[in-house]
């Protein structure tokens, strides 16, 4: 039987020291007792002498400095799995709050994880269909890989990040992929829109959600992304399972890491958050990944709210920095009635290279890919002009790649939420686009595709 | 032998212990803490309290557990074995740590970092009574088919060969014995350690002048590093760093490669392992891995193994430069570096400088670089033995913004600036690098190299290239304001040389399997053919020519489609399109 302490000393916000305990070991787990019977979860963060300095994973509301009791547990945070929790809601500590029994666990798993040996890791470079062309066509998302959503406050992320779950599936394969969700400090609204959605289509049979609410805990964010993780790990390499994170909102866990960090007086970085917060962000980004010789997979798909749509803000920054890319939403995209708002020139894949071209999608796929950004781009530019010089300041051809962007954004970006487009079809409409455009124009295209796939009577029709 | 000191924990905070009882051990000592024994290493000294930063996850330990230190700093292992390999910040040999741990790195894994099984062919150089000091090449093991692993005496040795055979041996075996000045004998075997804090010695530094060729058209033509020189590489996320430093570890000339993944993306360093063994090394045809040595410490392991990761890659390079060779260092990322430092300093509780990074942080950095160079190596050798060690080093900024202390402590340091451009990245203009604003401090040095050994034009050819860019950027201003149309047709031509070379010559695709790597005969012509089309147009302009009409010619389809035509075609296409170009062009005028 572990020792009981009564010797809290202070607790200040997450914070609590106790005092005169022994053989107490840094991150370990601690339970504490309240006066009335009721159990709250602590961990160690530092430990010096006999002193314990342990962060709560919930509130501290009802906590008596006199009357609680501590007891370490020996382990650290851990995460009873089993193939049963599909179908499952959880709370953000991994707790059933769907009604349902608790899990009988198949294994119990530390929250924290192992880093991943980089000589263990398989190359993600299978295709993932997720029937939106912005992403298929232009910043195509592969199996294993960790492909962020930057969206702002008021943006439909929510609809894509469901749209991608319903509609995601890899080429010339049967199997579905389980969707692990994790709900961090977001409203009962939106999380209620993604159980509704799983619902309504099916997938909740094959999905495993965690849920912190606005109301819950801020603390408990820190464990929920972990937790989500862990079972997708669980899923993924111990059931061979092809596994779909999504995450929604790590604006929200960077703000509770921010808390904690400010209660220990730590010297801020940029903002206020802490100095190890891409450290930190990166234990749990870089768990996503496939493993060689092990045949299921993890994608993540976490969602972060840009503060003021700022690209720049330390949470989208250094998420960038680690993920393998993002997709971008823009305000001015979505006011103008795009769906999904997609800004294609600021997103980014970085593994599509390896995911596309002859025998994943088709051998046109990287030329037509780089020529569709840099006609928008150029597109883009000219119409920049022509807002300001109006149309006559133009030369002709910069008329036609202006026309051919509008167009783009109208086409080929713009397919609403309920559309699951076949890479087939994304691919011909960026050909039709290309055609709008003269021929000799597409210098990033081979002559060979060009001859193959580029439409002269649309070509024509445009002069 | 050094007392050997034992104390016990009483402080755990993060990867940071404090240990009392440890006043035998010197600063910088490796210590073993706990009975899992994790590694760590004295940084700060008080009294009887040493602070140690742990190299692997501390979660577990607790006050009372013992610290045994092992009385040497931190060392790396230098011999046969290192190409091909892949080691952790601390050279733990990952890919042994696989079959030995499974998928995930377990805290207190340990194996040698060179394999004690493997057996190598010593040739020897030297016989019995031939008289070496340290640096002296006494043996080579072929390490693969493109590397002769030369065995030196370590640094600091001297005496008389006694024996000496050549045979197969492991690393651990002994291959000479030397006997010292005052008589004492010294066993030599293939493996020797070198503490990473510290640079190895050399006989003389030198001024780089030779450019470093890569293979890429904007770096080689217009930002050249030079063999020994230092390059940094700064730019926001997703404008393309790392695939710069990819291709330069694929195709810089180089006979060695260290790659360091320094807090960086575990994919990232799959991709290098999956990918470079298929590659073919440009000038020898044999694998790419064949001469590559990786250091993986990506963002998810132990940050304090991160701060160590740069110093055991260059001390590996350090090594091979020392036998002669030409050793390119990549660094991806040294904002991730010091962020590590910045952790371990918010720690200890220092006092922070700009952005709570420490205050020695520009000191660090200044001294890694340092490290780079070209060398006369240490020999007692007649004839000079020449060691190169060129260093570039990735950094991310925090938004892209160059005012972030790393950047700007880079920055006064090293000698060649790729400024990456979210802009440009955004229109897939890669590699991405702003020519506005990159500088290269070798260009006068490598452009004699070059009008000597290239073409006699190349500098001038280059100095209207960039002329013409920065007239390119000034008139764009002026379209902004009042369009195209108010532009002469001179302005014009200039305007449409530039898009040429900004598309046909800057652009450069990383993924095409021709226009991944040019040489430096094809980067001439094809720059040439660029610039060729831009004097002939001003020369037919002032014949009276219409502009229109220049710009619908067929020869520009075909500049657009130099990049893709293969190496040993070059020469004949370049000769046929030129003289196309000065055909086309006549048959306007008349």
């Amino acid at each position: 039987m572990a020792r009981e302490y009564r010797t809290i000393e202070e607790v200040t916000g997450p914070l609590m020291l106790v005092r005169g305990v022994e053989n107490v070991k840094y991150d370990e787990l601690g339970e504490i007792e309240l006066a009335d019977g009721q159990i709250r979860n602590c961990k160690v963060l530092e430990v010096e002498g006999t002193d314990a300095l342990v962060q709560l994973f919930e509130s501290s509301i009802g906590l008596n400095v006199e009357q609680s009791t501590v007891r370490f547990l020996g382990r650290g945070l851990e995460l009873a799995v089993s193939p049963d929790m599909l179908g499952r809601v959880f709370d953000g500590m991994g707790r059933p709050n769907d009604g349902g029994l608790d899990i009988i666990p198949d294994a119990m798993c530390d929250v924290n994880g192992l880093p991943i040996n980089p000589a263990a890791r398989d190359y993600p470079n299978e295709f993932i269909q997720t029937g939106v062309s912005a992403i298929d066509g232009l910043n195509t998302l592969v199996r294993g890989q960790k492909l962020p959503i930057f969206s702002g406050a008021g943006l439909p992320h929510a609809q894509l990040a469901a749209q991608i779950a319903r509609q995601a599936e890899v080429l010339n394969s049967e199997e579905q992929f389980a969707v692990v969700f994790a709900a961090i400090g977001i409203t009962f609204e939106e999380a209620d829109f993604f159980i509704s959605d799983f619902r309504r289509t099916g997938a909740i049979d094959r999905a495993v959600m965690f849920i912190n609410l606005a109301d819950d805990p801020a603390i408990e964010r820190i464990s929920t992304p972990r937790m989500a993780l862990t079972a997708a790990e669980y899923l993924a390499f111990e059931l061979d399972m092809h596994v779909l994170v999504l995450m929604t909102d790590i604006t929200y866990y960077a703000e509770a890491l921010r808390e904690v960090s400010a209660a220990r007086k730590e010297v801020p970085g940029r903002r206020g958050y802490p100095g190890y917060l891409y450290t930190d962000l990166a234990s749990i980004y870089e768990r996503a990944g496939r493993i060689k010789e092990k045949r299921g997979s993890i994608t993540f798909v976490p969602i972060l709210t840009m503060p003021d749509d700022d690209k720049t803000h330390p949470i989208p920054d250094l998420t960038g920095y680690i993920t393998e890319g993002q997709v971008i939403l823009s305000r001015d995209l979505y006011r103008r009635g795009i769906q999904p708002p997609i800004d294609v020139l600021p997103s980014l894949s970085r593994l599509k290279d390896k995911g596309i071209g002859a025998g994943k999608t088709r051998k046109d796929h990287a030329d037509t890919m780089n020529q569709l950004f840099a006609a928008y781009s150029r597109g883009k530019e000219a119409r920049d002009l022509q807002i300001i010089l109006g149309e006559e300041a133009l030369s002709e051809i910069d008329l036609e790649y202006s026309k051919f962007s509008v167009a783009f954004e109208e086409q080929y970006v713009s397919q609403g939420f309920d559309t699951d487009r076949s890479i087939e079809e994304t691919l011909a409409i960026g050909w039709e686009l290309l055609s709008m455009l003269p021929a000799n124009e597409l210098k990033r295209v081979r002559q060979e595709y060009i001859d193959e796939f580029y439409i002269w009577e649309e070509a024509e029709a445009c002069e | 032998m050094k007392r050997q000191s034992q104390g016990e924990v009483i402080k755990v905070s993060g990867p940071l212990v404090i240990a009392k009882g440890m006043r035998d051990a010197d600063m910088f000592d490796v210590v073993e803490v706990s009975e899992s024994r994790l590694i760590g290493e004295i940084i700060e000294m008080h009294g009887d309290e040493a602070s140690i930063q742990v190299y692997e996850e501390t979660a577990g330990l607790g006050p009372g557990e013992i610290v045994v230190s092992r009385g040497a700093p931190l060392s790396v292992e230098l011999g046969p074995g290192l190409i091909g390999g892949i080691f952790d910040g601390i050279q733990r040999p990952l890919d042994t740590l696989v079959a030995m741990e499974g998928d995930h790195i377990t805290r207190g894994a340990f194996a040698p970092a060179l394999d004690r099984e493997k057996e190598w062919e010593f040739t020897a150089r030297c016989k019995p009574g031939d008289r070496v000091t340290g640096g002296d090449i006494i043996g080579v093991v072929q390490e693969t088919e493109i590397l002769e692993h030369r065995v030196m005496i370590p640094p600091g040795k001297a005496g008389t060969i006694v024996e000496i055979q050549s045979g197969v041996f492991k690393v651990t075996d002994v291959v000479a014995i030397l006997e010292t000045d005052r008589g004492a004998r010294e066993e030599i075997t293939l493996l020797q350690r070198w503490p990473v804090r510290i640079g190895r010695p050399y006989v003389e530094k030198m001024s780089p002048t030779a450019p470093l060729f890569t293979g890429q058209r904007p770096i080689d033509t217009f930002f050249p590093v030079a063999k020994g020189g230092t390059a940094a590489v700064p730019g926001p996320f997703g404008s393309g760093k790392t695939v710069i430093q990819h291709q330069l570890a694929k195709w810089a000339e180089a006979d060695v490669v260290v790659y360091i993944g320094c807090g960086e993306r575990g994919n990232e360093m799959t991709d290098v392992l999956m990918e470079f063994p298929k590659l073919p090394d440009p000038k020898t045809g044999y694998s790419l891995m064949k001469r590559t040595i990786l250091i993986a410490n990506t963002s998810d392991m132990p940050v304090a193994a991160r701060e160590a990761s740069i110093y055991t890659g260059i001390t590996i390079a350090e090594y091979f430069r020392d036998m002669g060779y030409s050793v390119s260092l990549m660094a991806d990322s040294t904002s991730r570096w010091a962020e590590a430092l910045r952790e371990m300093s918010g720690r200890l509780e220092e006092m922070p400088g700009e952005e709570g990074y420490p205050a020695y942080l520009g000191s660090r950095l200044a001294s890694f670089y340092e490290r780079a160079g070209i060398v006369r190596c240490l020999s007692s050798d007649d004839e000079e033995r020449v060691g190169v060690l060129t260093a570039i080093g990735a950094v991310s900024p925090p938004g892209g913004d160059l005012s972030d202390p790393v950047a700007q402590s880079t920055l006064r340091i090293v000698q060649v600036f790729w400024s990456l451009d979210s802009d440009l990245a955004y229109r897939r203009h890669f590699p991405a690098i702003n020519w506005l604003t990159s500088y290269s401090l070798y260009q006068t040095k490598v452009d004699a190299w070059l009008n000597d050994n290239i073409a006699p034009e190349f500098s001038k050819l280059r100095v209207d290239a960039m002329t013409l860019l920065q007239e390119e950027s000034e008139l764009e201003e002026i379209v902004r304001l009042i369009g195209q149309d108010a532009l002469s047709d001179t302005d014009r031509l200039k305007l449409e040389s530039a898009r040429s070379l900004r598309e046909d010559f800057l652009h450069q695709n990383s993924f095409d399997e021709i226009d991944t790597y040019t040489s430096m005969n094809k980067q001439f012509k094809m720059l040439s053919l660029v610039m060729q089309f831009y004097y002939e147009a001003q020369k037919a302009l002032e014949r009276g020519v219409d502009f229109d009409r220049m710009v619908g010619l067929p020869i520009r389809d075909d500049i657009a489609r130099f990049k893709y035509v293969p190496e040993q075609e070059v020469d004949n296409w370049y000769v046929l399109r030129s003289e196309q170009l000065l055909d086309e062009m006549r048959a306007l005028s008349d």
